[in-house]
């Protein structure tokens, strides 16, 4: 361990409101200041010229494959991609095999992340056994365990029932609920938006009605029981305003947004290409300026890539045979800068605050912050970097990805998490006194990446 | 086009123009036997059906077999489908044995679109899940001209079961780029509104009595019971509503003609007395559908035609 000093960045930290030139010093898992001109004989230096320095991304939304399906994703490999994604903490969704519904699998969970994760893993309990919807999870032990929130996520929770007496065991236990809102009978045999597209292809109809209902449910249901509530994956315009509404009114309750619903329409898909298929799926123009705009007004408090990988069989099928869900880890951030900074929607800061403090409150992480005394988990990203996604050469296992071979303006550059360097796209990392040092063989990810 | 034929959608009105004029030669002489063509000889063309069809699959068989090609028939029940392999592996395997075509149905919508990506091989659409059937439409259109000097103007009334329809779709896009008026009708759960916005020249009427008036042709479609995930309709009044009786020839043009891709189901969709009329033309569809995909085969496999 030892010193390290992010040199000639521009330090964005929304819990403090900063935004100006300042360099960062870490001294082992803590940042020790954050000042212009700061010194430090015996540190090693990182140079963020032209780079912002924030505080650790955190994406609450990934599917890690681990238990269970190994073939798509491991925890390993989902690390490695969220760190090349500049992301510090990640949340994994339960829908595992077996299904994270007890402390024995989330213990599981975080003894393999402690063992090959190179970021910080938060399992997501599930909010009833086997995410059947039926009986709920053991929700206390789960917390206790270290479950950050609870969701059945790819499995909503259809009995409205069920779900008051979830959101009221929540409540109790002061954690987060979060839910994947999709009617299932109204969404059944749906492979995409429901639209003009939908019927065009002869492809079967998810509307956006699927979704609505849902979230109205549910808001009711935050209101009625005051539990904390989170709606992930939000993609249309009226579940984004009745989320307004009821924040208006001042319930609990939050949403998330993906890259891939601020970037692509249903008419941009590719007919019967697989790494269009997702749900919530791709909706309209519409939704997409809508879901713009609401990040812009400030009613998102997350930006989450519901990273959900599969493998190249498993996409290489009929369309309606293919399972929903595309990766998206590594192509987050230069989305989010090429939909929502480069056009002016919204600030840097505001950015980063949908990275950092917006997702860390929703289930309620001391983190996200870049002050002296906080843990030293850090993202250097590049605004203005240009690049072309390469999936062959992504961490994780699996490449549904629409994004292989688009080009971008913005990318992370660096990553560090407790101090230590897990990933930078090239090597950045000078010793004291200037001279270049190779890095420590736990950044395989640089030299890959710089290769 | 010569790359395989997977809809109507990317055709344009001149390919379509041709095949329509090519099918003409290939109309069978009353009372002569047809006389087997050379055209194709030692092309093997693979017909491959994920679905049960009798209609389309003998009629390709025999269109390939006229041209003097060498057709083989392979349906789900038989295949290696039915032993789990996937439907890239099972096109390889047959690819890899290098016929000259594949002409192909299959359940899902795009499955032909998705192997043409994959696969050099030219691929036939013969009807894919709910999306296009290329030939079916080709051989209404024939059909029509047949009996009406010309596309454009005609008012096309299709009724029934529109949304799950892959032949509403190809008569849809083939009509449209005619310049016909096409008119939609049908239980409003299977006749979405947006299917008036899929082309230039579509509405929807849910009132069949108000469809009908002024037309030129009846399409009637059965009822797809099988692609439904749910009744999406009262099954009991559908008849009194949708089934196409001998009175509604009263609203439409007198010359109006009733056509059915078949199979028909006589007293769900379509009255008996309908289908047995001298309006009909169903049989006559039948009878082209060779004709039109000779015309397509010859297009694909042949030598190149002039206007290519």
């Amino acid at each position: 361990m030892g010193r390290l000093l992010i040199k000639n960045g521009r330090v964005i930290d929304p819990a403090t409101r900063r935004d100006g030139p300042a360099d960062v010093l870490i001294e082992n898992d803590t940042i020790s200041a954050v000042g212009e001109n700061l010194e430090a004989a015996d540190a090693e230096v990182l140079d963020a010229s032209g780079m912002v320095v924030a505080p650790g991304f955190i994406d609450l939304h990934v599917h890690l494959r681990e238990p269970g399906f190994e073939h798509a994703e491991t925890i390993e490999t989902g690390a490695r991609a969220a760190a090349a994604g500049g992301f510090t903490r990640i949340c994994a969704m339960p829908n595992t095999n077996p299904v994270n519904d007890c402390a024995t699998v989330t213990g599981y969970i975080l003894e393999q992340a402690r063992r090959f994760a190179v970021v910080k893993v938060h399992p997501i309990g599930a909010i009833t056994q086997g995410s059947e919807g039926k009986e709920l999870a053991p929700i206390g032990t789960l917390q206790a365990a270290g479950a950050v929130a609870i969701s059945d996520d790819g499995r909503p929770v259809m009995n409205a029932r069920v779900m008051r007496r979830a959101m009221e065991l929540a409540r109790s236990f002061g954690i987060t609920v979060v839910q994947h809102c999709e009617d299932l009978n109204l969404s059944a045999g749906g492979d995409m938006h429901e639209g003009v597209e939908s019927v065009r292809r002869g492809l079967g109809g998810i509307p956006s009605c699927a979704e609505d209902v849902m979230v109205a449910r549910d808001l009711l249901l935050a209101e009625l029981t005051g539990a904390r509530y989170h709606v992930a994956h939000l993609s249309t315009k009226n579940s984004l305003a009745m989320v307004a509404y009821a924040k208006s009114r001042g319930l609990a309750v939050s949403c998330e947004v993906t890259p891939h619903h601020i970037c692509l329409t249903d008419a941009d898909s590719v007919p019967y290409d697989s790494n269009y298929k997702m749900k919530p799926p791709l909706r309209s123009a519409e939704d997409v300026a809508a879901l713009i705009e609401g990040i812009a007004k400030g009613v998102v408090d997350a930006i989450a890539t519901d990273h959900a990988p599969h493998t190249g069989y498993q996409k290489m099928q009929e369309f309606e045979r293919c399972p929903f869900g595309i990766i998206g880890l590594e192509t987050a951030l230069a989305i989010a800068l090429d939909r929502l900074v480069h056009p002016g929607h919204i600030t840097l800061l505001r950015l980063v605050e949908l990275f950092t403090t917006g997702p860390a409150s929703v289930v309620g992480l001391r983190s996200g912050r870049l002050a002296p005394g906080e843990t030293a988990d850090v993202t250097i990203f590049d605004a203005n970097f240009e690049w072309t996604y390469d999936v062959t050469q992504s961490f994780s296992k699996s490449r549904n990805t629409p994004f292989h071979g688009r080009r971008f303006r913005g990318a992370p550059m660096a990553t560090i998490v407790d101090g230590k360097v897990v990933w930078s796209r090239a090597p950045l990392l000078q010793a004291a006194g200037g001279v270049e040092r190779r890095q420590p063989a736990l950044m395989s990810g640089a030299a890959e990446a710089a290769r | 086009m010569r790359r395989g034929l997977l809809g109507i959608e990317d055709l344009t009105r001149e390919e379509i123009e041709a095949i329509l004029e090519r099918a003409r030669d290939f109309q069978p002489p009353h009372r002569q036997p047809f006389p087997r063509l050379e055209t194709l000889r030692g092309k093997v063309v693979v017909n491959l059906f994920f679905e049960p069809s009798t209609r389309t699959r003998t009629s390709f068989e025999i269109a390939a077999k006229r041209l003097g090609a060498d057709a083989v028939s392979i349906t789900a029940a038989g295949s290696s489908l039915s032993k789990g392999e996937s439907l890239v592996d099972t096109l390889n395997t047959l690819a890899a044995m290098r016929p000259d075509a594949i002409v192909m149905r299959h359940a899902s919508s795009g499955a032909p679109h998705f192997l043409a990506r994959h696969l050099d091989i030219p691929i036939i659409n013969a009807g894919d899940g709910t999306h296009e059937h290329p030939t079916q439409a080709l051989l209404d259109a024939r059909t029509i001209l047949d009996r009406k000097p010309a596309l454009s103007g005609l008012r096309v009334v299709i009724i029934g079961d529109i949304v799950h329809s892959r032949v509403a779709r190809s008569n849809i896009h083939l009509l449209s780029k005619f310049g016909a008026d096409i008119v939609l009708c049908g239980p409003a759960p299977l006749v979405p509104p947006e299917m008036a916005a899929m082309a230039p020249g579509v509405r929807i009427e849910y009132d069949m009595r108000r469809a009908i008036e002024g037309a030129d042709v009846i399409m009637m479609l059965r009822v797809q019971l099988e692609r439904q995930h749910e009744t999406a309709f009262p099954k009991a009044e559908y008849f009194s509503f949708y089934g196409l009786t001998l009175d509604h020839f009263e609203l439409a043009k007198p010359d109006v003609i009733v056509m059915h891709p078949g199979p028909i189901n006589r007293g769900r969709e379509i009255s008996s007395e309908v289908a047995d009329s001298q309006r009909s033309v169903i049989l006559n569809q039948v009878e082209n559908g060779v004709a039109v995909r000779m015309a397509v085969l010859e297009r694909i496999l042949g030598e190149p035609w002039e206007d290519c």
